[in-house]
């Protein structure tokens, strides 16, 4: 503890916690997931369905037996970060040393480095999967929560938002979220996760829709009316027909998670974003 | 019961497979995604030698993770075919008759396995683990600055697909949630 009742935090402990979690997430799929797809083997009506599942559970196993990354697409690091307000970051800066964590996770840890330095013109590979992408909130005490999360590819391009008028109510946003997942097909490896986020602005209501993603599948959200809502879109969504891998079945998404927030009069944001059976997010807290 | 096939796939055995067949595929896979995609249809295009000869062959779309020591690849699933669909159709006119990959294809694609008699499997999207396990040997055969993108020659056995798009004209993905989508 630090004067002022401050507490020091050295950038290095950060770096080693990002660099850990890099490996550990691409590794270990959610238990919660795991929980969610093995109910689903009981359930899927379509054979070829069940096989998948069947082959989705031994992969993840593999993946945590060997250490092996359960998907080859290690995808972007997405890095949250919540620091307490109470926290003197010492011995460097912070954003350096989460992507120092990421560039040693990747390199280090044999995980995939997808990320090219320029999105339009030269698309060259930065080499080891840096910039994360990082986002830190301050919060009330003395704790420092990382939650790495590699966001593939696949899952991420099938994502969408609506600024819809506030008319069009509930309908209107069960329809595109139900629309958004139907487009998306087979792309995003099916089952699938279902991020919504719902409020704020056209930025706030993209981070809703990730963050909604981070909370483990099975989990609702507090407010009982949203909850609701999250149990008929999957009702809705596992109607479409689409499966596991999209060859046909019942099972298209195991979870849909809602995150919502105040918005202006005039609006009503709304995101999806989509996570595949893989999923991957862990968290420590220093 | 899977159906045992292996490389290079004749004219015979690519018109036994149907689409919803589950295969279990023995021999050579080359692997390739965009970025290589690109610069073999241009061969093409100056009227160039390919690095590899297709003929018969099958395309894995894939970018792996790094093999550890010892191992011969690391996590290998199939990658979304559509960023491939705009040059699929010229490697089958040069003989090409396999794709593995995940996704649907675009009408072109499908229009072009009829024609040249190919076929286009799926390999379970997110089963980089389990797919890996397959893989017996991988070595490089060009583009080593692709990184990932590299095309490399990989000998599999029993490597498990499902059959999509046939040379019939059937699709998998339209008919399996034609099956089970309620209205
Ligand atoms: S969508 Fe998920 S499971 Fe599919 S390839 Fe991308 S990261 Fe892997």
């Amino acid at each position: 503890m630090g004067c002022n009742g401050l507490r020091e935090v050295h950038v290095s402990d950060v770096t080693a916690a990002i660099k850990k979690l890099c490996v550990s997430a691409n590794c270990n799929v959610p238990r919660e997931t795991i929980g969610a797809l093995e109910r689903a083997v009981e359930t899927e009506e379509s054979p070829v369905g069940r096989e998948v599942l069947k082959q989705i559970l031994e992969n993840h196993r593999i993946a945590r037996e060997e250490g092996v990354p359960a998907c080859q697409d290690t995808g972007v690091a997405m890095v949250f970060v919540e620091v307490g307000q109470d926290v003197h970051f010492v011995g460097g800066d912070l954003y350096a040393a989460i992507n120092e964590g990421v560039r040693q996770g990747y390199t280090e840890g044999y995980l995939r480095k997808s990320l090219v330095n320029d999105p339009l013109f030269k698309r060259v590979n930065t080499g080891d999967n840096t910039p994360a992408m990082i986002y830190v909130d301050i919060v009330p005490g003395t704790d420092v929560k990382i939650t790495v999360a590699p966001k593939g590819g696949g899952a991420e391009n099938m994502s969408g938002i609506a600024m819809l008028a506030p008319a069009a109510g509930v309908e209107g946003v069960k329809k595109f979220v139900v629309e958004r997942v139907q487009k998306a097909g087979s792309n995003p490896c099916p089952p699938v996760v279902v991020g919504v986020g719902i409020g704020g602005t056209f930025d706030r209501v993209a981070l809703l829709a990730k963050k909604a993603l981070l909370r483990p599948v099975g989990s609702h959200n507090p407010d009982p009316a949203y909850a609701k809502l999250e149990e008929e879109l999957l009702a809705e969504i596992n109607k479409l027909g689409i499966g596991p891998q999209g060859f046909g079945g019942r099972t298209t998404a195991l979870a849909v998670n809602i995150e919502y927030a105040p918005c202006h009069i005039a609006s009503m944001p709304v995101a999806v974003n989509l996570n595949c059976h893989v999923g991957p997010h862990e968290t420590v807290v220093l | 019961m899977a159906i045992e096939i292996s490389t290079p796939l004749t004219d015979e055995v690519v018109a036994r497979l149907k689409a919803g067949d589950n295969v279990r595929i023995s021999g050579i896979l080359y692997t390739a995604r965009d970025a290589a995609h690109k610069r073999l249809v241009a061969l093409l295009a100056e009227g160039k030698e390919l690095p590899m000869d297709i003929r018969g062959q099958i395309v894995y779309y894939v970018g792996p993770t790094p093999a550890r020591p010892g191992r011969a690849i690391g996590s290998a699933g199939p990658t979304t075919s559509y960023r491939m669909d705009s040059y699929a159709p010229v490697l089958m006119e040069h003989g090409l008759k396999g794709m593995i990959g995940k996704g649907s294809r675009s009408q072109d694609v499908r229009d072009a396995m009829v024609r040249f008699k190919a076929v286009y499997f799926a390999a379970i999207g997110g089963a980089g683990a389990l797919l890996a396990k397959c893989v017996k040997a991988s070595e490089l055969v060009a583009y080593e600055d692709l990184g990932p993108e590299a095309i490399r020659k990989l000998t599999v056995e029993g490597f498990p697909a499902v059959v999509v798009n046939d040379i019939y004209g059937n699709d998998l993905y339209e008919e399996g949630v034609r099956k089970y989508r309620v209205s």
